[in-house]
């Protein structure tokens, strides 16, 4: 998602009242946009501490700023400069971590970020976990609050065309409960089901975003009648499912089985590619599609 | 004969004594190592549009007694000092405070959002400068460094971080908890322009920040006495707890002979 991103920025931030702050990551990603903002676009350095602070002295004097970093060096490094600097004082700034979860995979488990969707919600920061690259052009609007936007790799099938940005989106009919997908784990869904006919599978709902107004009122009547399936490439704690889980409760809703699959951290002791941590976690493409066989 | 600034600046010392007794409030040591300073900027440095940053949030105090030295904060607020319902914490935060920009109070993080603000002014091609407030112990952040070299990369000459030297910190003297007396040099080798000034002389302050860095950052290194008049002077007990009321009578008659040496 870094060049749609990238050029999301071009398109809709390229003035004279935005900055662009990067800790010294975006090779071969942002040269157009170091090229174009000029003095307006500042590599910080291996400094995510200060580069917070400096965002926060920024958007203090009403410039708009966009923070960026890959994901892990992005929200746990400077996470008191967020809570502080940006979060206590409400400021606009946008961070962007770019790889979320296992993204930068045979990196190792210090480049991955399995927990900052849930670290960035508790601040009260918006979290938007993108699914497909041509949301980022809606997304890259303006920001009005703390916002963290998680960046992945747009995992649709080939020759498929996302449906319009909406914090939720149901991206596959299904008649049998229903399954929340977040952010680009729901190209991995559609990968899996698209094949699998109506009556067999969920219906699939890419998630991006965890506010807990825009659920909508279909996939409550689908869990109400089937089961719920919620995969994420993040942790159990403060992830979609709990999210999801809380939500129901509150509305007293009955679910007729709940199956969860979040990202387990290291089980094994070993470490791979993105898509072996994945298959770890049972969210890879078969795995999903075992899980929707299997009775839940 | 003391001039209006020597008489209110007892005054604003008097207020500040008041507010933490009546509170029972701590951290008076540091409040008093930057008092001097913080009266010297606001009142003799400072213009319209120049920006504040305390870094060092525990000495919130001395801010709340210098606004009201300038008739911005009024005597009610400053009985409500740490209490239950009050908009001035023990350390800065929230909306209530003018010309409060950011919540202090965790060390290290004023250099970074000054440099932020000196950021800003330059790119609005604007004549304003920032100034940031720093304890000496902070300095034990990495972050400040980060900071500091952020900056004179930066060439951002509108940027002055003035540090309170006093020399002692929460649990002991800065040079025996991890060696950090020689602030100036480590600050000059980081490629910042650092100025020396006895802390408590409100003139020499004001003299010091009258030019902005040749080119790069002012760091002004405030050499100071923790605690400064008061009976715990320059000792550790000052960081931490508030004041008796024979103590406080007592620092109070120290002060008030201090005005009526005039």
């Amino acid at each position: 998602m870094r060049k749609a991103f990238a050029a999301a920025v071009l398109e809709n931030h390229n003035t004279d009242d935005c900055f662009f702050l990067t800790g010294d990551l975006g090779f071969m990603a942002l040269e157009e946009v170091q090229q174009a903002f000029g003095s307006r676009f500042v590599n910080a350095g291996v400094a995510e501490q200060n580069m917070v602070g400096v965002a926060a002295g920024l958007a203090r004097e009403n410039l708009r700023v966009i923070v960026y970093s890959i994901a892990p060096f992005c929200y746990a490094r400077p996470f008191e400069q967020i809570r502080n600097d940006i979060c206590l004082g409400a400021l606009p700034v946008c961070l962007v971590g770019n790889g979320g979860g296992y993204a930068y995979g045979h990196m190792g488990p210090t480049h991955h970020a399995l927990e900052d969707c849930s670290a960035m919600g508790a601040l009260g920061v918006r979290v938007i976990v993108p699914a497909f690259d041509d949301d980022l052009r809606t997304l890259m609007g303006r920001f009005t609050q703390p916002t963290y936007l998680r960046l992945g790799y747009d995992a649709r099938p080939s020759g498929t065309v996302a449906p319009a940005y909406s914090a939720w989106r149901q991206i596959l009919p299904g008649r049998r409960g229903a399954l929340a997908a977040l952010g680009p784990l729901a190209g991995v869904a559609w990968q899996a089901l698209q094949d699998v006919p109506e009556e067999q599978r969920p219906a699939v709902w890419a998630v991006c975003e965890f506010d807990e107004a825009a659920i909508p009122d279909a996939f409550h009547q689908q869990v109400a009648n089937g089961p719920l399936y919620v995969i994420e490439e993040h942790v159990a704690h403060g992830g979609l499912g709990m999210h999801l889980s809380f939500s129901i409760a509150k509305r007293g809703i009955g679910c007729q089985a709940f199956v969860h699959r979040p990202a387990l951290g290291y089980p094994t002791g070993r470490f791979g590619s993105q898509g072996f941590h994945r298959a770890q976690c049972g969210l890879d493409v078969a795995s999903v599609r075992q899980m929707i066989a299997a009775p839940a | 004969m003391k001039n209006s600034f020597d008489n209110l600046l007892i005054d604003t010392k008097l207020r500040l004594l008041k507010m933490h007794h009546e509170a029972n409030a701590g951290h008076i040591g540091g409040n008093f190592s930057s008092i001097d300073a913080l009266m010297a900027l606001h009142h003799l440095v400072m213009q319209a549009d120049d920006r504040f940053v305390i870094s060092k949030g525990h000495s919130a105090g001395a801010l709340y007694a210098t606004l009201w030295s300038l008739g911005q904060l009024s005597d009610e607020a400053l009985s409500t000092f740490t209490l239950d319902d009050s908009v001035l914490p023990g350390h800065p935060s929230g909306g209530g405070i003018p010309g409060l920009l950011f919540s202090t109070g965790s060390l290290g993080h004023g250099p970074s959002l000054s440099a932020g603000l000196a950021l800003a002014a330059r790119h609005r091609r604007t004549s304003q400068r920032v100034f940031c407030l720093c304890s000496d112990g902070e300095w034990q952040e990495g972050s400040c460094w980060e900071a500091l070299t952020f900056a004179v990369h930066q060439r951002l000459d509108n940027l002055a971080i003035l540090i309170d030297q006093n020399g002692l910190q929460g649990f002991g003297r800065t040079r025996d908890v991890i060696s950090c007396e020689d602030l100036g040099p480590r600050v000059a080798a980081f490629g910042a322009h650092v100025r020396n000034v006895d802390g408590h002389d409100p003139a020499a302050i004001a003299e010091a920040l009258h030019s902005p860095g040749p080119g790069v950052p002012v760091v002004l290194i405030l050499d100071t006495v923790k605690g400064k008049g008061l009976h715990f002077e320059d000792r550790l007990e000052s960081h931490y707890l508030p004041l008796t009321s024979e103590q406080y009578l007592a620092a109070r008659d120290t002060l008030m002979g201090k005005g009526n040496a005039s």
